[in-house]
Formats: structure tokens, sequence, C-alpha cells
């Protein structure tokens, strides 16, 4: 499965919840299979993405949070799951698609391409709902069945992105019109 | 009422609702009241950058966050302040203990201490230094300020606010 195959699938079972999504092709993506008010797309700040969720879960703790990380991206931020885990917001769900590569950049491998599973240190971190996704048809069975609590998902993809348009959204839009749907 | 209290009900008083922290010695008061009070949520972080992201979500979902921390935690944190807090005019309440400056004895926090007004400056934060008991209440102006401008700002935490600068810290 590619990681567009896996945004479609996810982007599908979308009802409400709020999604942050991670900077590049995943965000540029996710836009181009459907813009949602409900998305908050990330322009910057590499390595953020499951932070800003977080914050934003504990913040609206009646709404779900869904954010669609990267393994480059965890990777550098892993004190972000010793975080999530202990605090245990009961709203969010953290997925990872783990391509194994630096897919905005140009494909250069990361170190789940190797020896590191990202799983193992999600465990080690102090997460107790981890889901490891390999088959595009476990997606939406699996991410429909978590419902409320603090949960990890990955999705292990092949690298690669889709060629897709960039996002005509200015940042501050982007902000703007996100907090005025959760804040009206 | 003893100067830790006295910046805490001051924090209290801006409408902070959030306050994430990474620990400082010069802190370790202030984060004394924080958890005795329980009356602002307080998160623990494992890095000042987390801790930008983390309140950079929480505005966006209306709360109003500042993260309490040492000036070497500024390093750690500069592109996600400008290419997330500027990029998206998210104000964000820096308050951070100013080690490497007058008084200090540990070499290793000299390189940055030196640095770190001029870096603020370099950033376009403005900066609001406290230091003495009498500046504690230009927090609620500094917090004003962050909230109508919709950016960052910081509020320097010198030795002196706590006596003289070779006593106890």
């Amino acid at each position: 499965m590619r990681r567009y195959e896996a945004l479609e699938e996810i982007t599908e079972i979308l009802t409400d919840e709020l999604v942050v999504c991670n900077l590049g092709d995943p965000s540029r993506e996710l836009y181009n299979i459907k813009d949602r008010l409900e998305n908050f797309y990330m322009m910057g700040s590499m390595g953020l993405s499951s932070s800003i969720a977080f914050g934003l879960a504990i913040s609206q703790p009646k709404r779900k949070v869904w954010c669609i990380d990267g393994d480059g991206s965890i990777l550098m931020n892993l004190g972000s799951l010793s975080t999530i885990a202990n605090n245990v917001p009961s709203n969010l769900t953290l997925i990872i698609v783990d391509n194994g590569s630096y897919g905005s950049t140009g494909d250069q491998l990361t170190y789940t391409h190797g020896k590191t599973k990202l799983e193992i240190i999600a465990q080690g971190a102090g997460f107790e709902s981890i889901s490891v996704i390999e088959n595009k048809s476990e997606i939406s069975p699996i991410l429909k069945n978590l419902g409320w609590g603090c949960h990890l998902v990955l999705i292990t993809t092949m690298p690669g992105s889709e060629k897709v348009e960039n996002i005509p959204l200015l940042p501050e839009d982007i902000k703007e019109r996100f907090m005025d749907l959760i804040l009206k | 009422m003893s100067v830790d209290l006295k910046l805490y009900e001051a924090i209290k008083k801006t409408g902070i609702n959030l306050l994430l922290s990474v620990p400082c010695i010069m802190l370790k008061g202030l984060l004394e009241v924080i958890e005795e009070k329980k009356e602002i949520q307080h998160i623990a972080v494992t890095r000042e950058e987390e801790g930008v992201g983390i309140a950079a979500g929480a505005y966006l979902g209306g709360k109003l966050p500042a993260i309490l921390m040492q000036n070497s935690g500024l390093g750690n944190s500069i592109n996600a302040i400008k290419s997330l807090l500027e990029l998206y005019k998210i104000p964000v309440i820096f308050i951070m203990s100013h080690r490497g400056a007058e008084g200090e004895k540990i070499m290793a926090q000299m390189p940055m201490g030196q640095i770190t007004i001029d870096l603020l400056k370099l950033l376009t934060i403005e900066t609001y230094i406290l230091n003495s008991p009498g500046n504690i209440k230009n927090i609620i102006k500094a917090v004003d300020k962050a909230k109508k401008t919709k950016k960052p700002i910081a509020i320097i935490l010198k030795r002196t606010l706590w006596g003289s600068p070779n006593e106890k810290i």
C-alpha cells in the first residue's frame, strides 16, 4: 500500500474528527483527497504534529482528535510519545504512517527502514492501545473500532508520494477556519 | 507573600490556563506552588520544542498556554517559534529563567545565557525582564500584548527576583 491509499482509506471513514496532519507531502495529499474545515495542515515545524494534536486533544476533550504523523517526524520528537502516554488523553488517536523514508525531501531512508520498531518504542513509552496495520483492508475496520481513548496506530506503507499541488491556503487562513469551526 | 506565590498569582490573573514545563532549579518553587494549588492545568514536557507544539495545539482548541522553562530551552525551540508560532500567528507565552547571567556559577550555562537577550531580539520576540518583585505585575501587561498581537512573548526571570544573585540558586 502507498501512503496516498492509506490517506484515502482514513479520509473515507472520517466524520467530525479534528485532524492534525504532518507537513509536506502528507498534508498536500490529504488536501488533495478531500479538504475539510476540520483539518489542520502543518506547513513547518517538522516533528511537532503529535504535540500539536495532543495540545488540541487536552483543550477539546469532547471532540475526537486524529493525528496523521510520519516515521521521520515522530523520530524527531520521541519524547512526545512519553508525554502523550503518561497523560492519556481520552480522545486522541495518533496514526503514524511509516513509509521508512523522508518522502518530502527525496525519499532518503529513515531508521524504521532499518532496525527501529516504532510499535516497540510506543509500548516502552507507555501506550496501552497499539495497532499495527500492513494491509489496506484493515484500516477501516480497525480505526472504526477504536473509538474514544488514547490510541497509537502504525500503518506501514511503501515509500513514495503522489504528485499533487501545493495547498493554496495561507497558514493564517488554515488556522482561522480551523479555530472558527472549533470555537464557534 | 513569597516571590514564587506572587509570580503564580500574576500568572493566574492573566487567564493563562495551561502551563507546560521543563524544569529549572530557579523555577523549583514556582512549580511547587503550581502543583500544590492545582488550579491551572500543568503538564510536564520532555523538551521545550515539544512544549511549543503542545501550546500551539492548545491555543487552536481555545486555551491560553504558557511554557515555563530555562533560557537554554530557547535554543531548542527556535524553529518551532518561527515556523509554527510566527507562521500561523499563534501567541504563546514563554516564562524563562535566565541562567548563564549575573551570579552564575556553572560555566556551561554561560554561552547560551550571554546571548539569550540578543537572540530574543533577533527572533523579534518582545521581552519583559523581571529583575525584582516590583516588576512581577508586568506579567499581566506582557500577556495582554501577546493576546493582542498574536505573537509569542518572553518573560525573563532574573536571579535577582528571588534576592541577591549569590544567594541560594
